[in-house]
């Protein structure tokens, strides 16, 4: 449906020539655009539906006094599933601590939660299918597990800025979320409304460069340069991703254009996270809390883990 | 009077709520006090920790996003 109105736009309404550059950009920009567009409206909306408000409190009391592993799996689980806003990541982060989570379990979190959620996982399935998206939701959760465990052998506890230590939380006095039908529909459309805000544009630039590489990156040169034979692809695709900002669905577009032309699965999947996880903006509100060195350490774990998930499927495929 | 705080390390959404309440209250002719908390530790003794949050008169009545436009009129004239 959405590649024949792509085909009616692009060729029909616009005469553009499927066999050209601009032809076949102009069609994948409809089409993706109009599909990704659908999709996001109805997940986030049906998802507003039935959250029974998971709110970043309740992870917190949820989290709080288990044994490391299950902390840190109900971390990850709980990093996955909810969606926050990366301006909730520094109160998230002191909260973690002041209920006594491990940092390890926390940086666990933090990795978990940007790099999937369900609104871009079922992007995922609706773009490039079910295979691939369990692909990269189990990696990503291999990730955030092993990651964390990693970071928490560096004892960062040292570089947690002073003030952190000191914060007490107050008597969580919340108010009762609304949970009739007619309150949960109105938080589904305040959630459309708020994450599309945030979103539109990242998706749209992602729509874009995905065209852009879809029309005009030539496919010999993409298989002689990155279809997996080469093993510095996969940190250059890392590399790219870090000043790179978007998010996990902004990136979406843009894999899928890649894996067409043939770029190895391996090298778009250490893209896709590298993008969505490892960001400069993310760095600097997570420097609030704690110093460089452990900034330092969180990006260089990470980098190594995507080059690592990259080449694991490189080699495999 | 009506004592509003708005519970945001400065991002844009707690802009945007900041705003909402005090666009709602000129409309409804009703004056109210408006105080922006930045300061984490404030803010965390107040238990929120999603950004932005709404506290009215000391209770906390809103957290985790930008509040809907009928619920921010409420808010000022009930």
């Amino acid at each position: 449906m959405f590649e024949a109105l792509g085909a009616l736009i692009a060729f029909r309404l616009l005469h553009l020539d499927p066999a050209s550059g601009l032809g076949a950009a102009v069609h994948f920009f409809v089409m993706d655009a109009t599909k990704i567009f659908v999709l996001l409206v109805s997940v986030i909306y049906v998802m507003g539906l039935l959250r029974a408000l998971l709110s970043p409190e309740r992870v917190r009391a949820f989290v709080r006094g288990r044994p490391d592993w299950q902390a840190r799996g109900l971390a990850v689980t709980l990093g996955a599933v909810t969606p926050f806003c990366s301006c909730s990541s520094v109160p998230l982060f002191i909260g973690f601590v002041e209920a006594g989570i491990p940092l390890g379990v926390t940086f666990s979190f933090l990795i978990a939660s940007p790099m999937i959620n369900e609104v871009a996982v079922i992007i995922l399935i609706g773009v490039l299918g079910w295979k691939l998206t369990a692909l990269y939701v189990l990696a990503g959760l291999a990730v955030a597990w092993f990651g964390g465990i990693i970071m928490q052998q560096f004892r960062p506890e040292r570089w947690v800025e002073e003030y952190v230590w000191k914060i007490r939380l107050g008597e969580a006095q919340r108010v009762a979320p609304d949970l009739s039908l007619c309150g949960r529909h109105r938080f589904a459309l305040a959630e459309v409304r708020e994450i599309l805000r945030r979103l539109w544009l990242w998706v749209l630039i992602g729509i874009g460069v995905g065209a852009l590489f879809h029309g005009f990156v030539p496919e010999n040169w993409v298989s002689r340069y990155l279809s997996g034979a080469t093993w510095y692809t996969v940190p250059a695709a890392v590399l790219l991703g870090i000043p790179l900002y978007s998010n996990a669905t902004g990136v979406i577009p843009v894999a899928e254009a890649m894996l067409t032309k043939g770029v190895a699965v391996g090298t778009t999947l250490a893209f896709m996270m590298s993008v969505a996880a490892l960001s400069v903006p993310e760095m600097l509100i997570l420097r609030k809390v704690i110093r460089w060195p452990a900034l330092a350490l969180f990006a260089g774990v990470l980098a190594v883990a995507f080059m690592l998930v990259g080449w694991g499927f490189n080699l495999i495929d | 009077m009506k004592q509003f705080k708005v519970l945001g390390g400065g991002c844009r959404n707690c802009e945007v709520t900041a705003r909402a309440i005090e666009q709602a209250a000129e409309e409804a002719g009703v004056a109210i006090q408006l105080e922006k908390v930045t300061e984490m530790a404030d803010i965390l003794g107040y238990g929120v920790l999603s950004t932005p949050a709404v506290v009215l008169d000391g209770q906390v009545i809103h957290a985790g996003g930008v509040p809907a436009p009928d619920q921010v009129r409420a808010w000022v004239r009930g």
